[in-house]
């Protein structure tokens, strides 16, 4: 350690992706200070929130926590984990504690962890709502009342604050609820000093590990922040950073290259500059961070839409091919005929949506391309109040997706189902419904933070 | 056969950008491929709204330069995972974009 710079270790995008032992070691051996890493996000979809269950298998974490955790063992360092569990919903967060105090155990590592828990109390919620507090971001409107009681589930994004207060309290590995990708990596660079315009554009360019090098696949990412900008470089000797690799970064998933908003300000990266320093090694300055009068904290909150049911048929037929919205459109409407003889539901009560794969099932009428296919999926996705009834639509339409011909058709065709029984349930489906911020009365007064050696809960 | 966007460009992508917008990218070779999509008189917001059918009152159009990339961004028009959404990560939207034939003067 030393007062000039912080050494930044990011083994992959996300805790669970995977990545060698080799990755790390080379890390260490170049003097890594903290392991960050990400643990979700919400690009998956909003099921992972309102369920509070994680996209990734506990295997594949524990895989990487164990390397991890061996690592910052070994060399003294803290580990930080951000986002756990995808959404950062408190589950989540429990659920990577318990992997990590299973590990700590087998290992006969003694670590102190801290769980930071980001899940938002409906009650506080709309009290902060009344009192004004609360502001939309485009391209949403104005919050209410109705939909805050509406979500499965809210969660905050916090910034380095809590994550930082958590390693001044002696952790040496951080769990954290839903955080921002950077703050994970940006946590012990401004603890130590470090500025902030280098320290949060650096904590972004490593936030997805090796998507800023000339090999995406390669994983793993070092960076080195210091007083006037950072460095930064792949963990894989054979990968390279360039100043377009490095600088295209800025472009991944964000609305705005230009500028991100953090929790406490604005990094505003409009005069950075990127030098190649070798080969495979670059040079950022430049990046210059905005303190914001009002530090916030975005909302992420999801909710039950519905249930779904999902039915899938395959047709090769030519002619079917030749007509096949015309089918689809007869598949829709025959549907609907059959649904109301039989369960009497009207178009209201239930809804559903018919996908050609391999036709337009992906972009629709957005679609430039007019030649036909070789064979088409149907896939048949119902969505009602409850699952019973979705699936009871489905079910009406099973013998339809088997049999049903083009208008011109004077026989009946037997259609190709891909599985036996056709019908999936998909269970409770979500939505995003917030996409606000909380004006913060401390940057971490909205997050709980519990401390315990050895991890156990 | 005459030449799209992606004939010119590195990569042509699209994804979210948070679970309310989506954002696509043209990285093109070089300095004449950028100058074709970085042409105000093409690539501009009402163009995108034809392309995706989305109001060109919101669509972002970022012009940089020095990576030759041209940057659009707009709201996403049907809810993330929602019973109308067919591309959760909006990873295969870039398509209408990158198929575009290369305007006449450019050829």
């Amino acid at each position: 350690m030393n007062d000039d710079s912080v050494r930044i270790l990011v083994p992959a995008g996300m805790i669970g992706a995977g990545f060698s032992q080799e990755t790390v070691d080379r890390g260490l051996a170049l003097g890594a200070d903290v392991i960050a890493v990400d643990g979700g996000s919400t690009d998956s979809g909003p099921h992972y929130l309102g369920s509070g269950m994680p996209k990734t298998t506990a295997a594949a974490v524990s895989r990487d926590l164990r390397i991890l955790l061996r690592a910052a063992a070994q060399a003294g360092i803290p580990l930080i984990v951000g986002s756990c569990g995808t959404s950062g919903a408190d589950s989540g967060v429990d659920w990577v504690a318990d992997l990590t105090a299973a590990i700590l155990a087998e290992e006969g590592l003694d670590l102190t962890v801290a769980t930071i828990y980001s899940e938002q109390d409906p009650g506080y919620l709309k009290r902060r709502l009344a009192e004004g507090a609360v502001h939309p971001l485009p391209p949403l409107g104005p919050l209410t009342e109705e939909t805050i009681d509406g979500c499965a589930r809210v969660v905050g994004m916090m910034g380095h604050e809590p994550i930082e207060a958590a390693l001044r309290a002696g952790a040496d590995v951080v769990l954290a609820g839903r955080a921002t990708d950077t703050a994970v990596a940006a946590a012990l660079p401004l603890m130590r000093g470090m500025p902030p315009g280098p320290t949060w554009h650096a904590a972004k360019i490593v936030e997805c590990g090796g998507q800023c090098t000339t090999n995406p696949r390669a994983g793993g990412v070092f960076a080195v922040v210091d007083r006037t900008g950072f460095t930064i470089e792949p963990l894989d000797p054979e990968a390279a950073c360039t100043p377009t690799s490095v600088a295209a970064h800025m472009l991944y998933e964000t609305a705005d290259p230009y500028r991100m908003r953090e929790p406490a300000g604005t990094l505003d990266v409009s005069n950075a500059t990127y030098r190649a320093i070798d080969h495979r090694v670059v040079r950022v300055e430049g990046s210059v961070f905005e303190p914001a009068e009002q530090h916030t904290v975005k909302l992420e909150g999801a909710r039950v839409t519905g249930y779904e049911t999902m039915s899938f048929t395959a047709i090769r037929d030519p002619h079917i091919l030749a007509n096949i919205e015309q089918w689809a459109a007869l598949l829709g409407k025959v549907l609907v005929d059959r649904v109301g003889q039989t369960l009497g539901l009207t178009e209201g009560e239930y809804d559903f949506d018919i996908r050609l794969y391999g036709h337009n099932a992906i972009l629709g009428d957005l679609d430039p391309a007019t030649h036909p296919a070789r064979e088409v999926g149907v896939m048949l996705l119902v969505h009602a109040a409850d699952q019973t009834t979705a699936t009871a639509v489905a079910k009406i339409a099973n013998p339809l997706m088997l049999h049903l011909p083009t208008p011109d058709m004077p026989y009946l065709p037997s259609l190709a189902f891909a599985t036996s029984p056709a019908e999936t349930e998909r269970g409770p489906v979500y939505e995003f419904v917030l996409n606000h911020v909380v004006d913060s009365q401390t940057p971490t007064s909205m997050f709980r933070t519990t401390i315990r050696k050895g991890g156990l809960r | 056969m005459t030449a799209t966007l992606q004939d010119l460009a590195i990569e042509v992508r699209s994804k979210n950008a948070g679970p309310f917008w989506v954002t696509m990218e043209l990285f093109m070779r070089d300095e004449a491929g950028y100058a074709v999509v970085a042409d105000e008189a093409f690539i501009n917001e009402r163009l995108i709204e034809q392309l995706y059918d989305v109001p060109a009152a919101d669509v972002r159009i970022f012009r940089i330069p020095s990576l030759n990339v041209v940057k659009i961004s707009y709201p996403r028009p049907v809810p993330q995972g929602g019973l109308r959404d067919r591309d959760i990560h909006a990873g295969q939207h870039h398509v209408p974009l990158a198929v575009l034939a290369v305007p006449e003067d450019n050829c």
